[in-house]
């Protein structure tokens, strides 16, 4: 117990590192992942073929693979990062964005098609149906599904660790380390910390999506 | 096709607003459009009527491209449909829609359904668009419920906004898509009240329909579609006590049983 109290410099310094690769991948994912869900039902067929092949070939290959390939495989192709940090958003973010496109296309198809019909019956233009008419209505629908996402994103932000950034889930292998008769209190502190983002997501989550529902 | 013209001419005066040439549609097998020639005239109110399944619903969602044809052509005064993009909303633009369903945006006010296509597509102000808006609904009557969702409106209310949306674009042709076949039979006649309101002030109007009090009342021509074709093509007085064909005849003996 004493050495989550002694720690506790190191564990707060995780946890702003975690919040901050969290909420920088997380902005990312959610403007890409929208794009993505936007080109997969946008009439154009290239558009098309290309966000399924992404969200496909993303959302089935594991997590470490994307590390990889923004760690080392990058740095070899002549794209170089200062900090690991960078790579580690670029990760997170091109991993989460698949699962956002997927949730926020199950949202469009949620939306019922006489919405878009009656849009386009007035003359908008399909980015218009898209964004004034669609859009809006779905991303009502999957408030929960993507607070899911984000506290999924959270939690694999520890990846993060084994690849030489410094977050919660780094500093808990080195305070594992240094304090090795006092290993599980040592993920206490870390789990506690988790928690500390990830309860209060899954709580706004609740209260959105009380707020948003659209009566039909 | 100006033969063709000049014989559908004799009723009505006027030029030809809506024009369908040629028009043909599948659905896989089915043949839901066969070989369709149709005309209507600016001014001119047309109903549709005919069994399920015989083509009018799709022979109305074609005329401003929310179902494509595969071949024939479609204009609309004079300006052939244009395939899919901004030169196509603009004309779309002209040509109000109302559905059976009414198709609400369910996340706007009612005065906002009104005032979005207006705004957005028109570029008209805001202050403008609202003063619009409220005139029209105060026309449907349903003026005291512009603030509200339209989830927390009857059918028949929601309809005559769905109408008031349409009217909102001061297009040249309204489409009615059976507008009253959701609707309980006491929301029915409110919802015909405005449509007739509309047909006396000369708006062009096609409108597909199981109501044959409508069709008596204020239309122009009655078209009688079966199979995928326009069978009959008359007045309304032409029609309901002298129907040519054996088709018609059985679909009105059919409804007078009831």
């Amino acid at each position: 117990m004493d050495v989550i109290i002694e720690s506790l410099p190191q564990y707060w310094d995780g946890f702003l590192r975690t919040l901050f690769l969290a909420v920088v991948s997380g902005i990312i994912a959610l403007i890409v992942g929208t794009l993505l869900a936007a080109a997969r039902v946008s009439p154009v067929a290239a558009l098309r073929g290309f966000s399924m092949a992404y969200v496909e070939v993303v959302r089935n290959t594991p997590l470490t693979i994307a590390f990889f390939f923004a760690a080392v495989v990058l740095p070899r192709l002549g794209v170089t990062f200062q900090q690991f940090e960078i790579a580690a958003i670029i990760a997170l973010s091109a991993y989460t964005s698949a699962f956002i496109a997927e949730a926020v296309r199950s949202g469009v198809n949620s939306v019922p098609l006489g919405q878009a019909e009656a849009a386009r019956s007035i003359g908008m233009t399909f980015g218009q149906v898209l964004s004034l008419i669609i859009l809006p209505q779905a991303l009502r629908t999957v408030v929960p599904p993507l607070i899911n996402i984000l506290i999924a994103l959270v939690k694999n932000s520890s990846v993060a660790g084994a690849f030489f950034v410094l977050e919660l889930f780094g500093y808990g292998k080195q305070l594992a380390n240094d304090h090795g008769d006092a290993v599980m209190w040592v993920l206490v502190g870390v789990a506690f910390f988790y928690l500390l983002i990830t309860v209060p997501l899954g709580y706004v989550a609740h209260q959105v999506e009380r707020k948003v529902a659209i009566a039909r | 096709m100006f033969a063709r013209f000049v014989v559908m001419t004799t009723q009505v005066p006027g030029d030809a607003l809506v024009s369908l040439n040629a028009v043909n549609k599948h659905y896989g097998q089915l043949h839901v459009l066969k070989d369709i020639n149709f005309q209507v005239r600016k001014g001119e109110v047309v109903v549709v009527i005919g069994p399920s399944g015989s083509g009018k619903s799709t022979l109305c969602r074609a005329i401003n491209r929310l179902e494509t044809i595969d071949d024939g052509d479609i204009a609309i005064d004079g300006k052939r449909l244009p395939e899919e993009g901004k030169e196509l909303a603009h004309l779309r633009a002209d040509v109000g829609m109302v559905f059976q369903s009414f198709n609400l945006f369910a996340h706007k006010t009612i005065l906002e359904n009104v005032t979005l296509g207006p705004i957005k597509v028109k570029g008209m102000s805001k202050a403008e668009a609202d003063k619009d808006a409220m005139a029209l609904l105060e026309r449907v009557g349903v003026g005291h419920q512009a603030p509200k969702l339209p989830a927390q409106l009857s059918g028949g209310q929601q309809q005559r906004v769905a109408i008031a949306r349409a009217l909102a674009m001061k297009p040249k042709v309204m489409l009615f898509d059976e507008p009253t076949s959701a609707l309980d039979p006491e929301m029915i006649s409110e919802v015909l009240d405005v449509m007739i309101q509309l047909a006396k002030e000369g708006m062009t109007m096609i409108v597909v329909t199981h109501e044959m009090g409508f069709a008596r009342k204020a239309a122009d021509r009655v078209v009688f579609m079966a199979d995928g074709q326009i069978v009959e093509d008359a007045t309304p007085e032409q029609f309901f006590t002298n129907p040519q064909s054996s088709r018609a005849k059985d679909f009105l003996s059919k409804l007078l049983t009831h």
